[in-house]
C-alpha cells in the first residue's frame, strides 16, 4: 500500500510540472487536491498513467477522459473528450468518458451557457491531450534511444519509422509517468489535417444508458435512507408564509417532516415556503394536497401582463427614459425619406419548461454538505448555498448530474438552495422534486419586450434612418436580468442615422436567460422590421439585406462578410427567388448574429385560406468558424434550435395575473409536437476563424424567417408573438 | 394496499396507497428509474410504459388499476439494448438530452408491435402524445423507420430502410 501511495504521489509531482502554475490543468504541487484527483479518477494504481486532470490511461489500453462541463443535451460530454482524444491520438473506441464533479482547483469554466464551451475549451482540451501524447512519445523515444522528432503516433501507438518499431501507449505508461511534462502553451498540436476524431460524426456517449433506461439524470438519483421532498412557494413571487396547517400535514401517511422556510427577498435566492419531507415522493405530494397556507403575498400581487402592456403603451408615447445610442440625425433622415414605416412589436414572457422537472439531492452531515445537482452553473450554485446556509464553500461538494434539458433554466439554482436548506434541517439524504406546475409557475422567465420602431427608405430603396424605443423591465438605468438590449445591436453601425432609446418598468417577476437570451426576441423585431422596410421599398428581402450589410461601418458588432456569406448560401440552397409561389405559400428570410455565430435562415410556409399555418421547411446556413467539431451533434443543435424558436413563436406565452403565473402545465404552455416538426436543412460555411458554439445562435433567425414567410404568403405582418394571436385567414 | 403486477416478466407484489400512480411505484418502490416523470397529467408521454401491450401513461394510472397486469418498462424492452428501436436510436443518435426518449421508445415499440412497417402518418398518430423539448422529432421518425427495417432484416425480409421525412444536411 505504501508503495502505491508513493508512486501516486510521484506521478502527481510529475503532473505538477505540466502545469507550471497555469490554469489549464490547475494542479498544485503535492496538494490535497491533486491527490483527490486520484480518487476522482477512481484511484490510481501503480500501473495507471494520469498525466492531468482529464486523462487516466490504464494498462488494458482503456483511456478514461473526464468531461468537465455540465451536460444538458448540448452534447458537451461527448465533444470535449473528443478534442482531448484526438490530440492524444487514441482511437475513440478505447475511450471511456466520465463526468467530472465541480472542482475549481482542477477545471475552469464548468458551466453550460452562452454557447461558450467551444470557444473557451477548444484550445485547452487540445493542449491537455497533446501534453499527454508528448509524454508518451518521449517515453518511447527514451526506451528506443532515438530522437523524439523521429517518432510519430496513431491510434494509441508510437511508431519509429526508421527502425520500424512500434510501442502501444499501454506499454509506456510507467515510463511516461517519469517524463518531465511539457509546457501546455508550447506543446505541439496536430495540424487540423491530421484530425481523426474531430470533424467526425460521433454519437452521444450516453446513448447506451439512455436507450436502456439506466439511472442517469438528477431525478434518477437514489441512495440508502434517502427521503423525498416537495416545496410549496407563494404563487406571488417572493411572498412569505404567514401561517400553515403543519400539524395536519405532519399527520399524513409517510410524512417525516413539514416546516416553514422563512426565505429571503431576492427572487434568485431562497424564497419562503413550506417543505414537506416523506418516505416517497408520492406521499410528500399527497400530503401537499392537504397543505393550507396563508400567504403574505407582498406588493407584487398587483402586477399583471395586461398592466405591463398598458404601461408600455403609455411609455411609448413619451421620449425614452434613456438614449442608448444616437448616430447621425434620424429625425431629419425620416423627414426626407420617400417612405416611412412605423410599427410596434411585442414578444411575451416565456417559460423554459425543460422536460425533467427541477430537482436536486443533498446530504448534510457533520457540517458538510454533498449535493447532486442538475445545474448549468454549479459554481454559482455552491456560492448561493454557502451564502444562504452560512457555510464555507470548501465544505460543500457538488456532483454534476446529466440534465433533462437546460435551455437556461438551470443557470439559476433556486432548487439547489431549497434542497440544501431542507437537507441541513433533517440531516439525512433528501431529494427534492418539483411538480411540472412548480416549474411552470416558478421559472426565471424570458422577459417580455416592446419595441416602437420608425424607419425610412429613400427613393432608391435604401434605409436612411432607423429609430427604436425599446420598453423593457428594470430599475433606473439597470435592465432586469436578460431584459437588456446592447447599444451595438444590429443595425447599429450599419446605418448613418440610427437611434436606440429605452424605458423600463419596475416589476417583481423573476426573469432570466432563455436559449439565445435577448436575441430570441430582438431578432424577431429587427428582422421583421427590415422586411417591412424591404417591402415598402419594393426590394427583394435578400438583396435588401445584402445591401444593408454592405453599409457596415467601423465598430459594427460583427463581421459583415461572414453574414453576407451565410445569407448568400442560404438563398442559394433554398432556391430563393427561383420560383413563384401561389397565394398562401411564401418564403421568408432572416439572419442574426449571436454567441459569436452567424446564421441566416429561410422558411417556407403554407397558410390555408381559413388560416391554418403549416411550416413546410427551413433552410439554415451557419458560420461558426473553421472547425465543426462533431458534425452529427452540430446538426442536432441547429435543428433543435430552429424548432425550439419556432415552437416559441407558434403558441408559447406566459401571462401574469394578480402577481402570479397563469399557465401551469403543457396543456396551456404548448411545446412543439411531432406533427408540427418540419424538415430543417443545415449547411455550414467554413471560414478561417476560431471555432465557436452552436447551442444557441441558430434559434433567433428562425422566428422572423417564419413570420416573414407568413407575410409573403398572406400579406399579414406578425408584430406580436405568439403567432397564434393573429388570425391568418385570407381570401 | 397490496398490488400484484408482472413487471418486465417478473411477478411483484407491492403495498402502496390506492391512488399511487404506477409511475411512482416503478420509480420509487421498484427502483426502475428509466420511466420518467414529466408532467403528471398525461400531457408529455415521458412516463409511457406498456400495460398488457398498450402504450400507457403511467403517471395517471393508479397502480391498483393495473392489478394483475403485464407491465413492460424501458428496462424490459430488451436486457441489452438490442431491440431494433434501441439499435436504431443509437445508430441515428436520436437523443439530445435523452430525458423523453424512454417514453418515445415505448410508444414506438407499441406502434411497431401492431404495425411493423408504419407510414409517416402512422408514426405521427402514435407519437404525437410524446413531447420532446429538444425537438428530436425528425430523428425519432427516422429512427422508427430504421427500426422497422432492422426488424424486417432480422426476420429475413431483407428490406432496406425507407426514408422518413427528415432533415437533410451537407455534413
Amino acid at each position: 500500500m505504501d508503495t502505491t501511495v508513493q508512486v501516486s504521489r510521484r506521478r502527481f509531482l510529475h503532473v505538477s510540472a505540466i502545469v507550471g502554475g497555469g490554469l489549464v490543468f490547475g494542479f498544485r504541487i503535492g496538494s490535497p487536491e491533486s491527490l483527490a484527483a486520484a480518487d476522482l479518477l477512481g484511484g490510481t494504481t501503480t500501473a495507471d498513467f494520469v498525466p492531468n486532470a482529464f486523462i487516466r490511461m490504464m494498462p488494458d489500453g482503456i483511456v478514461t477522459i473526464m468531461a468537465q462541463n455540465p451536460e444538458i443535451g448540448q452534447g458537451v460530454k461527448t465533444m470535449l473528450p473528443m478534442i482531448i482524444a484526438d490530440e492524444l491520438d487514441v482511437d475513440w473506441k478505447d475511450v471511456r468518458v466520465e463526468q467530472a464533479p465541480l472542482d475549481t482547483t482542477k477545471y475552469t469554466g464548468q458551466f453550460a451557457g452562452g454557447s461558450n464551451a467551444t470557444p473557451s475549451h477548444w484550445m485547452p482540451m487540445r493542449r491537455a491531450g497533446a501534453a499527454a501524447r508528448s509524454m508518451l512519445v518521449a517515453a518511447a523515444a527514451q526506451q528506443w534511444n532515438v530522437p523524439v522528432s523521429q517518432c510519430t503516433t496513431a491510434s494509441g501507438v508510437v511508431h519509429h519509422r526508421a527502425s520500424n518499431r512500434r510501442l502501444p501507449y499501454r506499454d509506456l505508461l510507467d515510463r511516461a509517468a517519469t517524463i518531465p511534462a511539457p509546457d501546455p502553451a508550447t506543446v505541439p498540436l496536430k495540424d487540423p489535417g491530421e484530425f481523426r476524431i474531430i470533424g467526425t460524426r460521433v454519437p452521444n456517449v450516453d446513448n447506451p444508458a439512455i436507450v436502456t433506461g439506466k439511472p442517469l439524470f438528477g431525478i434518477d438519483l437514489t441512495m440508502p435512507g434517502m427521503l423525498h421532498a416537495v416545496f410549496e412557494k407563494c404563487p406571488v413571487f417572493g411572498g412569505k408564509v404567514a401561517s400553515a396547517n403543519l400539524d395536519e400535514v405532519r399527520a399524513q401517511p409517510g410524512v417525516r417532516h413539514a416546516f416553514v422556510v422563512e426565505g429571503g427577498t431576492a427572487l434568485n435566492g431562497l424564497l419562503g415556503g413550506v417543505a414537506i419531507v416523506a418516505d416517497t415522493w408520492w406521499a410528500a405530494r399527497t400530503a401537499r394536497q392537504r397543505l393550507r397556507v396563508t400567504w403574505d403575498e407582498g406588493p407584487t400581487v398587483q402586477q399583471s401582463s395586461a398592466g405591463f402592456a398598458s404601461q408600455a403603451e403609455a411609455l411609448s408615447r413619451q421620449a425614452p427614459q434613456r438614449t442608448l445610442r444616437g448616430d447621425g440625425d434620424v429625425a431629419a433622415a425620416l423627414g426626407g425619406a420617400a417612405n416611412v414605416v412605423e410599427a410596434a412589436y411585442h414578444y411575451p414572457f416565456l417559460a423554459h419548461a425543460p422536460l425533467e422537472p427541477q430537482n436536486c439531492t443533498a446530504h448534510y452531515r457533520d457540517g458538510k454538505l454533498e449535493i447532486w445537482a442538475p445545474s448549468q452553473t454549479p459554481q454559482s450554485g455552491r456560492q448561493l448555498v454557502a451564502r444562504t446556509l452560512e457555510m464555507d464553500e470548501s465544505d460543500i461538494t457538488i456532483n454534476l448530474m446529466r440534465m433533462g434539458g437546460g435551455f437556461g433554466r438551470r443557470l439559476y439554482n433556486d432548487y439547489m438552495v431549497e434542497v440544501a436548506w431542507i437537507a441541513k434541517q433533517i440531516g439525512v439524504p433528501v431529494k427534492l422534486v418539483w411538480t411540472r406546475e412548480d416549474d411552470m409557475q416558478h421559472d426565471f422567465y424570458r422577459p417580455a419586450g416592446w419595441h416602437y420602431l420608425r424607419g425610412g427608405v429613400d427613393a432608391a430603396g435604401r434605409i436612411v434612418g432607423w429609430q427604436n424605443h425599446f420598453v423593457s423591465f428594470g430599475e433606473g438605468d439597470r435592465f432586469a436580468s436578460s431584459a437588456a438590449i446592447s447599444p451595438s445591436e444590429f443595425p447599429a453601425r450599419f446605418l448613418a442615422n440610427f437611434s436606440l432609446g429605452a424605458s423600463v418598468m419596475s416589476f417583481g417577476v423573476p426573469t432570466g436567460a432563455l436559449r439565445a437570451p435577448g436575441s430570441n426576441g430582438i431578432a424577431f423585431v429587427t428582422q421583421s422590421f427590415i422586411d417591412e422596410l424591404a417591402h415598402s421599398a419594393g426590394k427583394d428581402p435578400v438583396q435588401f439585406r445584402l445591401d444593408l450589410l454592405g453599409g457596415a461601418q467601423e465598430g459594427a458588432a460583427f463581421n459583415a462578410d461572414r453574414m453576407r456569406g451565410v445569407l448568400e448560401l442560404v438563398a442559394e440552397r433554398s432556391g430563393w427567388g427561383r420560383q413563384r409561389h401561389p397565394r398562401g405559400t411564401g418564403m421568408g428570410v432572416a439572419f442574426h448574429f449571436s454567441h459569436r455565430g452567424y446564421f441566416a435562415e429561410v422558411a417556407q410556409v403554407t397558410v390555408s385560406p381559413d388560416g391554418a399555418l403549416k411550416i413546410d421547411k427551413v433552410w439554415v446556413a451557419g458560420d461558426v468558424g473553421r472547425q465543426i467539431i462533431n458534425p452529427l451533434n452540430a446538426e442536432h443543435n441547429v435543428q433543435g434550435g430552429v424548432l425550439d424558436g419556432i415552437a416559441e413563436a407558434l403558441s408559447q406565452e406566459i401571462t401574469i395575473e394578480r402577481g402570479r403565473t397563469v399557465q401551469s402545465n403543457f396543456h396551456d404552455f404548448r411545446l412543439m409536437r411531432m406533427t408540427e416538426a418540419m424538415p430543417v436543412e443545415v449547411h455550414f460555411r467554413i471560414t478561417d476563424f476560431d471555432p465557436t458554439g452552436l447551442g444557441e445562435p441558430a434559434l433567433p433567425p428562425a422566428i422572423p424567417a417564419v413570420t416573414n414567410a407568413i407575410f409573403a404568403a398572406t400579406g399579414k405582418r406578425i408584430r406580436t408573438l405568439p403567432i397564434s394571436k393573429t388570425d391568418l385567414s385570407w381570401s | 394496499m397490496a398490488v400484484t403486477l408482472r413487471v418486465n416478466g417478473r411477478s411483484v407484489t407491492v403495498d402502496v396507497p390506492a391512488d399511487m400512480p404506477l409511475l411512482w411505484v416503478l420509480r420509487d418502490v421498484l427502483d426502475l428509474k428509466g420511466t420518467k416523470f414529466g408532467c403528471g397529467v398525461a400531457q408529455c408521454g415521458a412516463c409511457t410504459v406498456h400495460v398488457n401491450g398498450a402504450a400507457t401513461r403511467s403517471c395517471v394510472l393508479p397502480a391498483t388499476a393495473a392489478q394483475g397486469a403485464d407491465v413492460v418498462t424501458i428496462e424490459g424492452l430488451s436486457g441489452d439494448g438490442s431491440h431494433p428501436l434501441q439499435r436504431a436510436w443509437q445508430e441515428l443518435d436520436v437523443a439530445q438530452c435523452g430525458y423523453c426518449q424512454a417514453g418515445q421508445l415505448m410508444s414506438a415499440a407499441a406502434l411497431l408491435a401492431r404495425t411493423p412497417r408504419p407510414s409517416d402518418a402512422d408514426i405521427d398518430a402514435a407519437m404525437n402524445g410524446n413531447l420532446c423539448r429538444c425537438a428530436t422529432y425528425l430523428r425519432i421518425r427516422q429512427g422508427i423507420h430504421r427500426a422497422a427495417a432492422i426488424a424486417a432484416d432480422g426476420a429475413g425480409a431483407g428490406a432496406g430502410a425507407r426514408n422518413g421525412r427528415s432533415g437533410d444536411s451537407n455534413l
